[in-house]
């Protein structure tokens, strides 16, 4: 118990402070590269002997970010222009910034403008996935960042590392799905709380560090006797579900997060790269065209309802949070028809409206409360 | 966008004068909508398959195919200016559970084809003449919020979806391998849509659309260019009622007949030394953003106040689209409008139509509907002022959305730019 607690400790830690783990592997000697959500070719940094790191905002008072956002942009991307222009993010050597979103798209432009000391590597994903050239667009896409990556740091990846990389990734990817599925038979130990901050860490460790730190937690975890849960159980969908305070308010009301399919942390490690099918850049390109049932990805049919419910069913979930960040249309389209597909299989879903700048939770514990009763 | 626009313009104008007699091109692009809508109707009448389509989708494909395709974003506006969009914005945020966040084109669309799925009882203001598709026509050149829309509205009616991804522009120019994926999605399109429709494609036919939307792209830059005659031949609003023929009709003769009728009525006017702008024009200015709908009539009252003519506009542009082939095509489309390319194409060419129609400011809408235009539009503003020392002003409004615009904070706005544009012109004569 006591390793477990320390390996939580140490995860928590990395997401309390994030710029400390940056300073260390600066101190280190590694560069170390922003990306930006939702997804980045991390292995890219990663082959070329940098650290990725993720930029998912946070509390801060917005000022300067005002001079580049309207008040409806959405809050990661407020945050994240705060601090860089606060200079949270100086010590970065670039930052990859994916055009996903309408907002997205701006915030290329913004950072090209207004955060000149940082350079910016634009990456555009392919939508039409069907299109079998997507994947030789891509490849071009990730060489691009791989030509800007090599301009700005001066590390240059190989065909080996990068194979490497993708296997690090890969197993990293395993062992948090391992996790997930353990964790669940320790609902007193892994609340929502820990079982973010097991998933958010991953954005600010090298990944085999990470997965060694989460291998050893899960070992842990498994000497340990099952814990028979008697409260609620739920499936988080959204970008992520942040602040803490939010993850508190299901920890009182005896609510466990038993799966998710938030973009932060499920959506990120579900889909791995084929260990098969060409070099490794190719390979790198047909995992982003395996990913499914992400919002910011186009997929015919509107997937994501049908996959809910099965998460709900695998994991003996009552129901579905939807975790809805404010200003985010990508998921607000998904929302009517996932909340349709759960209510036509007879489970519960509750919305709860995330803002990172959020302080007061008093309107989610009352939501919360209610959500409970109707369970 | 047409009959909003007639509408508002001849509310605009003052009721005491004497009614201008409609321009015959005005006449004709009426005709052409309403024969547009017609089609459509008979042709689900025939049994045939009709589209819906993104307004920067390659109209020249579906237009070769002989296929009749209408336009929601174009169909919302209309809606949107008549004062109808209400019903479809309740349904839309009500039953139907959609945010009100979404961008207001697509919340009245999505309602309205709730209606036509038979699932929603809000009755349609225009009897329904924007008939049930059977397939959609998507591009992203616009936005992304465009396929996230049509995603829905294809799982809603069940219904195809023909998409060609034309990929944001982070650069200055579209890359190579853009335009290799986006003509292999041409190509594949082309297949796949002649398959659904039952139809074989005609290079032969094709070649001649497109030799016509070459024309009418040229036609309307040059309708669009001869504003930079002072005074200007036009109350500048009035160009964007001509926007459905590029829009809905872009490869069509009868387009050609209408640009160049309206191209020899602003000639006539600049001969004449006329204008159809109702005051002396004081200042001239451009429009950064799409219309505002709802109010344009407001705009316009207000606008005139200060003899504020609106000569450039950014947006009306983003239709003349040249190219001559399936490369070109794939190249031009991925260029096409300003919001898929970076900032720095879109501050050139703002910048060219500053100086080109010698604007004394800029009014930026800011449309809560559209954050692809808004979230870099501070950016925008600031560059695009100190390089070419124009003063801006901007508003909160919504292209199709009536709660989100103030009367008052337009007007305030309005005056304020007016004063700084007349210390600018004192300043300037006073050397």
């Amino acid at each position: 118990m006591a390793d477990i607690m320390q390996a939580i400790a140490l995860l928590q830690n990395a997401c309390a402070n994030p710029k400390a783990q940056m300073n260390q592997y600066i101190a280190a000697g590694k560069s170390v590269v922003g990306c930006f959500p939702p997804y980045t070719p991390e292995e890219l940094v990663y082959a070329s002997g940098m650290i990725p790191m993720g930029l998912w905002g946070g509390q801060s008072e917005l000022k300067l970010a005002k001079s580049y956002l309207p008040a409806f942009a959405c809050p990661i991307m407020q945050s994240n222009m705060e601090f860089t222009l606060n200079g949270v993010y100086q010590k970065l050597s670039a930052v990859i910034i994916p055009t996903l979103c309408d907002t997205l798209r701006c915030m290329t432009q913004n950072w090209r403008f207004g955060v000149k000391e940082i350079p910016m590597i634009p990456l555009v994903y392919p939508q039409n996935r069907k299109s079998p050239a997507s994947v030789d667009y891509l490849i071009s896409e990730y060489e691009h960042v791989l030509v800007m990556l090599t301009t700005i740091t001066g590390n240059m990846m190989t065909e080996k590392a990068l194979s490497a990389a993708i296997d690090v990734y890969n197993e990293h990817n395993a062992v948090m799905r391992e996790f997930s599925s353990i964790a669940n038979q320790h609902l007193d130990v892994i609340t929502p709380k820990i079982r973010h901050a097991v998933f958010k860490s991953a954005f600010f460790y090298d990944k085999k560090e990470h997965a060694a730190i989460v291998r050893e937690l899960t070992e842990g975890l498994k000497q340990m006797p099952e814990f028979a849960f008697q409260g609620k159980k739920v499936v988080l969908t959204g970008i992520l579900c942040e602040p803490d305070g939010v993850l508190d308010v299901f920890e009182e009301n005896g609510v466990a997060v038993v799966a998710d399919d938030l973009a932060q942390e499920n959506r990120q490690i579900r889909t791995d790269t084929p260990t098969h099918g060409g070099g490794a850049l190719k390979r790198l390109a047909l995992q982003w065209n395996a990913r499914h049932g992400c919002s910011m990805i186009h997929e015919d049919g509107k997937p994501r309802g049908p996959m809910l419910v099965k998460m709900c069913k695998d994991n003996h979930a009552d129901g579905v949070v939807n975790c809805l960040m404010k200003f985010c249309d990508p998921e607000e389209y998904d929302q009517p028809y996932f909340e349709a597909d759960l209510r036509q299989a007879g489970l519960l879903c509750l919305t709860v409206e995330i803002d990172t700048q959020n302080t007061s939770y008093e309107q989610i514990r009352t939501r919360v409360q209610t959500f409970c009763e109707m369970i | 966008m047409i009959e909003p626009a007639l509408e508002q313009t001849k509310a605009a104008e003052a009721p005491a004068k004497p009614k201008r007699p409609k321009a015959k091109s005005m006449e004709m692009i009426g005709e052409q909508t309403k024969a547009l809508f017609e089609s459509a109707m008979l042709a689900k009448e025939r049994g045939e398959k009709v589209g819906w389509s993104a307004s920067i989708f390659p109209q020249e494909l579906a237009e070769t195919l002989g296929l009749v395709v209408l336009y929601p974003e174009n169909h919302s506006a209309g809606i949107a200016a008549r004062h109808q969009a209400d019903p479809f914005l309740q349904e839309c945020e009500g039953p139907l559970g959609y945010s009100n966040d979404l961008c207001a084109y697509a919340k009245v669309n999505l309602a309205y084809a709730t209606v036509l799925a038979g699932d929603s009882e809000v009755e349609l203001p225009d009897g329904g003449k924007m008939v049930r598709p059977d397939f959609l026509l998507l591009t992203n050149n616009i936005c992304n919020q465009l396929t996230k829309w049509y995603e829905n509205l294809a799982k809603q009616l069940n219904i195809p979806v023909f998409f060609i991804d034309t990929c944001y522009n982070p650069w200055d120019y579209v890359t190579e391998t853009r335009v290799r994926y986006v003509r292999a999605q041409i190509d594949q399109l082309i297949h796949d849509l002649c398959e659904f429709v039952g139809k074989q494609w005609n290079e032969e036919r094709f070649r001649q659309i497109m030799k016509v939307s070459q024309r009418n792209s040229y036609l309307w830059e040059r309708a669009n260019n001869l504003m930079d005659h002072k005074p200007a031949p036009l109350s500048g609003f009035e160009l964007f009622n001509y926007m459905s023929c590029m829009v809905c009709n872009r490869g069509k003769e009868s387009t050609t007949a209408i640009l160049e009728q309206l191209n020899a009525e602003i000639e006539k006017h600049i001969a004449d030394g006329t204008s159809t702008y109702p005051v002396k024009e004081e200042y001239r200015v451009s429009w950064d953003g799409i219309a505002c709908w709802p109010y344009l009539r407001h705009n316009l009252h207000t606008l005139k106040e200060y003899g504020i003519n609106m000569v450039a506009s950014s947006y009306g542009k983003a239709w003349a689209i040249e190219y001559d082939d399936l490369d070109g095509m794939a190249r031009a489309y991925c260029f096409a409008s300003t919001n898929g390319d970076n900032a720095t194409t879109m501050i050139d060419r703002r910048m060219e139509a500053l100086k080109r129609f010698d604007c004394e400011g800029t009014i930026y809408h800011v449309n809560r509907s559209c954050k692809v235009m808004d979230c870099q539009m501070m950016e925008v503003q600031r560059q695009l002022s100190e390089q070419a020392s124009v003063p801006f002003t901007s508003f909160d409004g919504d292209q199709a959305d009536y709660r989100n615009y103030s009367e008052a904070q337009f007007e305030t706005r309005i005056q304020g730019l007016v004063e700084v544009m007349k210390q600018n012109r004192e300043a300037k004569q006073n050397g």
